[in-house]
């Protein structure tokens, strides 16, 4: 390295490095490390690959390992769960590539003005899908924004002890676990096995004085649409304790948003908003509220507001209630906050406003005419049920096989054969429901693809060989 | 001599979106299912019951899409990213270069259109690339494992925090073992993080030289302590020489340490987290390893432990099988479950890799000798100016950033360091009040990096020192900066009464009234 200059190291110019030496009457940078006693120091070269300094070659390089990557844009995939394939607008990758808002960070209201006022609409916009006041800029995902909206219910109740419905995403769910461990009890509520919504006898007996939150999401992690959320808020409020929601924001143009039904803190995430999936890179979790001091005095995460400047016309933004904040506070502020998912949010309000009003009903109309024509296309199939739940759905559903003799693993390998990313199996995470596996449709999804899972679904279950044509 | 910019930043005066809205305009059009589809099951959204359709729709702008492109990019031309300015003045933070051919991998579908519970088969690229930035960590800094889950660094401690939990837990001391020690100049959610896991958190303060007080360690480490989460070199930028003992007396007590490595951008290849005794460290891969900020992430806060600890990792962690495949390990004995969902930020884990690839062994350490050089060039043109100070350890050597202090010039002039920082973004740069709490009076923290070179250091200072000579011959310009920004000095008093307070546009026209000033 000492005979080559680097070009993202300016200063390892020989000359320069030497002036600057000089200037600080230092006679080497080893000579800066004089704090570092002699058994820390690590004296030896560190032991990573040869270098790839040329742009070309480092080029070749990473992009021939990437290469090794199937995707879903080349497969058809089925995969949801948390993370789903949408249609991102160009103009979201336009913007959330912009140098100004990709390389900023933490500037002052004023030099990075643009980044308060473009996470404030995003803050406003996710407040019109989700018909409530106060929304945060995000955290790191949907686990963690139900995590704080059940530490948040619990404070402001002063309660320790929060049911969550049994539906709800295992991988949220190992996230909220921890997330409230050792501070809440989590006790989890049972479902109907007929429809996959909430048990309200087994509600009702859970529930107590000592209940902060009731949590359950919808649509639920297994698919169905809870029809009862209003049932749900009363018996909740009956007993003091807050309705936490959890909702996808894609569905909300035609779903009426949990604030309706009674909820009091809706969380979820944004990754659907214009975001690609990114191995699951592409999350931000939200929570929304109604304006009322006891409920923003909690938020542990930033919440830009408008404001006025001293030139009439003019817009402002700035922190609300920063001294809520572990910045301001420490361990006496409210849970912590750090960086998290900023630049999801600026390309979800960009997405939001593109779509408008219009565009979030078509959205959400397609995605459900796709996904209840794949339900009855695979119910065609001998032995498949599609859905598993006697329920309206979304876009997620369980695909249950059991009747077919097959495994979900067996069935996965044969359509991967095909091209296809098979649902998530579920028989790990819920035994119960035998081989059963979580398929998501949406808006991407075309009507051959659809027929293409058919077609090849009907060989798996049989185990024969496919003549049809793979993706 | 370094030239001081006569800058001024775009100003759009930029309505809010829902200002901008005419009814029947539109943005996009969402695709419509087939007419097949269509007449087998109708309109689908009937399939609920009547009092779940939502009969309004969201009450969204109604704008024109180059309208709404025109809208972002103007916010984005009122936003000063690190792409624009000599970034030295956001301390801590390690704003550095990120070089743009990685974009070009996260954007790839190669990479970003990936599921994350793709079958490992099909993710073979993905899944190497993590494994290797876990075998590059682990030669940095001497752990033996690591997991990228954690969505950042307060995410990452959270995960120590855990991490120390479940270990005393395994051994039945969790309810006995119930603080964790930190130190004042310490990341904030050290702190916050370790109260989160139900810690009492004792802060250690610093001593005359701003490192934290040995003593003050000793006499609190107790059978009470679960661990330590400690930063070194902390936001001063000074190297506690003692961290070693630091970690021996926690662990002599029994308690666990978890090195704080958001920012190592001073010592990589120089001196490691294993040989100063620490059982856990993390890496921001948004600082250190140049996965751009984004305005405040996605991010990663790469996640290492040693042997003895990497079975309480979050799940799954990336593993290489004896046939030279890549798998997800779901099945850890002690793991801590699960700290974020998924497998993390992958563009950041993309871009951390082709970074290091980039620059290799040598290459790393030339990073950190001249991110120190130039911080120590910048402390000795900073203690220069006329009113800056550095609190502390008054002749030493420092190494990534040093958190200086405008008191003197307070004094002389009335200017404060948030005056300071406004009037400089007139000259197109950012500066940084740090964290609080204000141990050092009027304060500001600098951080050079490696990516600047020696003129564009120059131009910062001739910055500071234009701002500093106004400050002594003009202060009101100073205090009612900014001038040529992207707006004028707002009034705060809304931010923090409720009744005046609005977070969303909704919220500013049921208190404020729909109809616009001016």
């Amino acid at each position: 390295m000492s005979d080559m200059v680097h070009p993202y190291i300016p200063n390892s110019v020989p000359q320069v490095k030497q002036e600057m030496l000089r200037a600080i009457g230092a006679p080497s940078t080893e000579d800066l490390y004089s704090d570092i006693p002699e058994e820390l120091r690590f004296r030896r070269m560190m032991n990573l690959p040869q270098p790839i300094a040329a742009e070309c070659d480092l080029v070749r390089h990473v992009m021939g390992i990437l290469g090794k990557n199937q995707t879903c844009e080349e497969n058809i995939s089925f995969l949801g769960g948390g993370c789903a394939r949408h249609y991102v607008p160009a103009i979201c990758d336009e913007i959330n590539g912009r140098s100004e808002f990709l390389t900023a960070y933490a500037g002052e209201p004023y030099e990075d003005h643009g980044r308060f006022q473009a996470l404030f609409e995003y803050q406003s916009l996710m407040a019109e899908v989700l018909d409530v006041d106060v929304v945060n800029v995000p955290t790191y995902d949907w686990g963690q924004a139900a995590s704080t909206a059940l530490r948040m219910a619990s404070r402001i109740v002063g309660r320790n002890t929060v049911l969550v419905s049994d539906t709800v995403s295992p991988e949220r769910l190992a996230v909220m676990t921890n997330y409230c461990t050792p501070a809440l009890r989590i006790v989890p509520v049972a479902h109907s096995r007929a429809t996959g919504m909430m048990d309200l006898a087994d509600l009702g007996r859970k529930i107590s004085g000592d209940t902060a939150a009731v949590y359950f999401e919808n649509p639920s992690f297994l698919g169905p649409i809870e029809t009862e959320g209003e049932a749900i808020a009363e018996i909740a409020h009956q007993c003091g304790a807050l309705l936490i929601v959890g909702a996808d924001p894609a569905s909300l143009g035609v779903m009426v948003p949990p604030a309706r039904y009674g909820c009091d803190l809706v969380c979820g995430d944004i990754q659907p908003l214009g975001i690609h999936m990114h191995y699951g890179g592409g999350l931000g979790g939200f929570i929304g509220c109604r304006d009322e001091e006891r409920f923003v005095m909690e938020y542990p995460f930033r919440l830009f507001g408008i404001a006025r400047t001293s030139v009439p016309g003019e817009w402002g933004f700035g922190d609300v209630a920063y001294d809520r904040t572990s910045f301001a506070q420490r361990e006496e502020g409210r849970e912590f906050v750090g960086t998290a998912a900023a630049l999801w949010a600026i390309t979800a309000g960009v997405y939001l406003s593109l779509m408008g009003p219009k565009g979030m009903r078509e959205l959400g109309t397609t995605i459900m005419q796709k996904s209840q024509y794949a339900m009855a296309r695979l119910s065609d199939i001998p032995g498949v049920k599609a859905p598993a739940f006697d329920a309206p759905h979304f876009k997620e559903f369980v695909v249950d096989f059991s009747g077919t003799g097959r495994t979900v693993r067996q069935i996965n390998e044969h359509l991967l054969a095909h091209g296809i990313f098979g649902g998530q199996d579920l028989s790990g995470d819920f035994p119960e429901l035998g081989q059963s596996a979580l398929y998501c449709v949406t808006e991407l999804h075309t009507q051959e693809q659809l027929e293409c899972l058919a077609d090849a679904l009907g060989c798996a279950v049989k185990g024969d060989e496919c003549h049809g044509e793979g993706a | 001599m370094a030239r001081v910019r006569e800058f001024h930043q775009a100003r759009w005066n930029e309505p809010v979106i829902f200002e901008l809205s005419t009814p029947g305009e539109r943005g996009i059009v969402a695709s419509e299912a087939e007419q097949d589809i269509q007449k087998r099951v109708g309109d689908g959204v009937s399939r609920l019951p009547d009092k779940m359709i939502r009969r309004d729709a969201p009450a969204l702008p109604e704008v024109s899409q180059m309208r709404v492109l025109k809208h972002y990019l103007h916010l984005s031309q009122g936003t000063l990213g690190a792409d624009f300015n000599v970034d030295v003045g956001q301390g801590t933070c390690t704003m550095k270069y990120s070089p743009k051919v990685n974009e070009t991998f996260v954007r790839s579908p190669e990479a970003s259109e990936l599921h994350p519970t793709q079958d490992d088969a099909t993710v073979q690229g993905a899944l190497e690339i993590m494994y290797s930035l876990d075998l590059f960590l682990r030669e940095i800094s001497g752990m033996d494992k690591f997991s990228f889950q954690p969505g950042g660094g307060s995410s990452a401690i959270l995960a120590m925090a855990s991490i120390i939990r479940a270990y005393h837990e395994v051994r039945g001391e969790a309810d006995t073992r119930d603080e964790i020690i930190t130190t004042i100049f310490s990341h904030p959610s050290d702190a916050a993080a370790a109260k989160v896991k139900g810690y009492k958190v004792i802060t250690i303060r610093e001593d005359e030289d701003g490192l934290p007080d040995f003593e003050a360690l000793a006499g609190a480490v107790s059978k009470r302590t679960a661990g330590l989460l400690i930063t070194n070199p902390e936001d001063t930028g000074i190297f506690n020489s003692r961290i070693a003992q630091f970690t021996a007396v926690v662990r002599q007590v029994g308690g666990i340490s978890g090195y704080d490595q958001a920012n190592a951008n001073g010592i990589l290849g120089i001196t490691r987290a294993r040989e100063a005794g620490f059982d856990m460290c993390f890496f921001n891969l948004h600082k250190t390893f140049s996965s751009p900020h984004g305005c405040g992430g996605p991010a990663c806060g790469a996640l290492g432990v040693t042997s003895d600890l990497a079975s309480y990792l979050p799940t799954p962690v990336a593993e290489k099988t004896d046939a030279g495949t890549y798998r997800l390990n779901h099945d850890l004995p002690h793991s801590i479950g699960k700290i974020r969902c998924f497998h993390g930020v992958f563009p950041a884990v993309l871009r951390a890799y082709a970074w290091i690839m980039s620059l290799g062994a040598a290459g790393l350490e030339e990073v950190a000798r001249i991110a120190v050089l130039n911080n120590n060039y910048m402390l000795k043109r900073v203690t220069e100016l006329e009113g800056a100070g550095a609190p502390y350890a008054v002749g030493r050597r420092r190494i990534e950033q040093v958190r200086y202090s405008w008191e003197q010039l307070y004094r002389d002039t009335g200017v404060t360091s948030e005056d300071v920082t406004r009037r400089l973004a007139d000259y197109g740069c950012h500066l940084w009040q740090s964290h609080h709490p204000f141990i050092v009076p009027q304060p500001f923290t600098i951080e050079p990096t490696e990516s600047y070179s020696k003129d564009e250091l120059d131009e910062y200072i001739a910055c500071l020192e234009r701002v500093v000579t106004e400050a002594y011959t003009n202060p009101e310009i100073v205090k009612t900066a900014p001038h040529r920004s992207v707006v004028h000095r707002t009034d705060d008093s809304w931010f923090d009464d409720p009744a005046k307070w609005a977070i969303t546009w909704r919220a500013y026209l049921k208190k404020h009234g729909c109809e616009r000033e001016g």
